[in-house]
């Protein structure tokens, strides 16, 4: 008799199932880090505390979880004039799949400013600088530059700060204010304490980004976690603002039809 | 310091000299009029236009043969080839598996990263041995600072099927001598003599090959965007043809948990 070889399979710590007695394809149970999902913890734990299981494999605390309900509802809508918000809206008026309303928000969200690549620098200084402002300002003054060339563009100006801001925005103070109230965070208080100096060593104002990367280094995720939570955590505000322009149409959304000035052409082409 | 000046300057005003359309009269790439003077081009000559401002027709077909043989397998089991077809399998749109696949595309340990890595470590070490260091120096301090080099070894197997019909097909159009070609494959050599045994792979010869034709990194990054995409559509369209739900089908036991074993109960901790 030949032994079958062996299947492949994918390794986890993050969920465990148990088959049902007739359907070796079906599970009748579901386990989060040892919890039965749907035997269990619903019903019991919010589904902030059931986000925070999955990146983390154990529960919040009450701060925890404050912090990342305040966050959750701080980033769910970034604004209808945020650039991954008008690239959903993009999808929308112009009748494209739901999905691609939402790829098309997670690409934009995804980068340098105000995304989830600022998102992952800035917990990475986090990680380097904690609360010892001497840190934070020799790296501000002179960042990390990487020998090798990547496929993300550098970054243009410090991460969790808004190049093009004028002063600290209202809600930005007002997010900080509320995290700092709620999560009895040394950290959110250092931030809220040093925020102007980090901002003249920044020579811009601290972003929502820069408080998403805060509260999210608070709350022990690495880099990759971070920047991966960040990227889900705004994509309401692009679903629905998608299915507005859908129904409100092409036709009542700005296309900046006299925006565009062509401009003469310096040819450098090398014709062969 | 009013840094809202950037913002006011280009509010409704984009001044660009890449192009544009302007609506039932032309269409402008470059300076170049795409409907009256672009129109002969093939497609991957005003892609190449429109990345790095070059016109080669030669620069282009020979783009387009190394998508050809290094790219374009049609095998769903490549990590992006099978975006498109548990896209297929779950009957999700084309387009959507085809976004998916293209976006992951964007690989450390294959792809885009490689892709664009080994050209500009081309690039570097050329200028590195010209600034008088040795080969070996500066392959070592790549190696030992990011354990790997981009362009050489590959996952699964060894040996590059691709690089000997590449190299083949490069030198059909004139191409295979340049000072980069030369450098790939004398990185190669090494390494291929180091404890590592990498060889290198098809991405280090088309960064090699392009390099020789004044191609940069990032223009090779943007070039090789869409270079999966040939053979990332019939997986698509094989999938779809079969039972919903039918692509390589998981049963709860190939689930390998290596987490928490305990029951637990919500609420009983901290």
């Amino acid at each position: 008799m030949t032994t079958p070889p062996k299947q492949e399979a994918i390794t986890t710590k993050i969920w465990n199932e148990i088959p049902e007695d007739d359907d070796p394809f079906a599970a009748k149970a579901c386990y989060c880090s040892g919890f039965d999902v749907y035997g269990e913890l619903l019903g019991k734990a919010s589904y902030i505390e059931y986000l925070y299981l999955l990146f983390k494999l154990e529960p919040p605390s009450q701060n925890q979880a404050k912090l990342l309900e305040g966050l959750s509802i701080a980033l769910a809508n970034p604004g209808i004039r945020d650039h991954s918000v008008r690239a959903a809206m993009n999808a929308g008026v112009g009748g494209s799949t739901h999905a691609s309303a939402l790829v098309a928000a997670l690409a934009v969200g995804a980068g340098n400013l105000g995304g989830g690549r600022e998102v992952y620098n800035m917990v990475k200084y986090w990680e380097q600088c904690g609360t010892d402002i001497n840190s934070w300002e020799q790296m501000i003054k002179e960042p990390p530059i990487e020998e090798r060339a990547d496929v993300w563009p550098p970054m243009e100006h410090v991460p969790g700060f808004d190049p093009n801001g004028v002063g600290c925005t209202l809600p930005v103070k007002q997010v900080l204010a509320h995290m700092v109230r709620v999560g009895e965070s040394e950290k959110l208080e250092w931030l809220q304490t040093n925020r102007e100096r980090l901002e003249q060593f920044a020579e811009c104002p601290l972003a929502m980004s820069g408080i998403a990367a805060s509260v999210l280094h608070e709350l022990q995720l690495n880099p990759d976690q971070a920047e991966m939570l960040f990227l889900l955590l705004r994509l309401p505000g692009a679903a629905v603002h998608a299915l507005e322009q859908e129904q409100l149409g092409w036709r009542r959304y700005p296309f900046f039809g006299e925006g565009l000035k062509l401009q003469e052409y310096d040819s450098t082409g090398e014709p062969e | 310091m009013n840094r809202n000046k950037v913002l006011e300057k280009y509010e409704d005003n984009w001044e660009t000299s890449m192009g544009g359309w302007f609506p039932g009269e032309k269409v402008i790439l470059r300076g170049k009029n795409v409907l009256t003077e672009l129109n002969n081009d093939r497609w991957v000559e005003y892609l190449l236009f429109g990345i790095t401002g070059k016109r080669s027709p030669r620069v282009a077909r020979l783009i387009e043969g190394m998508w050809l043989i290094c790219t374009s397998f049609p095998d769903p089991r490549l990590w992006n080839n099978r975006i498109a077809a548990l896209s297929a399998t779950t009957r999700s749109t084309g387009v959507l598996g085809s976004a998916g696949a293209l976006a992951i595309s964007e690989a450390t340990i294959y792809g885009l990263k490689p892709i664009q890595g080994v050209s500009d470590f081309l690039y570097r070490t050329s200028e590195k041995i010209a600034g008088g260091q040795c080969l070996e120096d500066v392959v070592k301090s790549e190696v030992k600072k990011y354990r790997g080099i981009y362009g050489y070894g590959r996952p699964v197997v060894d040996q590059d099927e691709r690089v000997g019909p590449l190299l083949d097909f490069a030198r059909s159009m004139g191409a295979g001598d340049g000072e980069y070609t030369k450098l790939a494959f004398a990185v190669d050599e090494y390494l291929a003599n180091s404890r590592l045994k990498y060889r290198i792979n098809a991405s280090g010869v088309v960064a090699g090959l392009l390099a020789d034709e004044g191609i940069t990194a990032k223009e090779l990054y943007h070039i090789a965007t869409l270079t999966f995409t040939a053979g990332v559509i019939p997986c698509y369209i094989d999938a779809l043809d079969k039972p919903e739900g039918a692509f390589f089908p998981l049963r709860v036991s190939r689930v390998n948990y290596e987490g928490i074993e305990e029951r637990r109960v919500w609420g009983k901790q901290k």
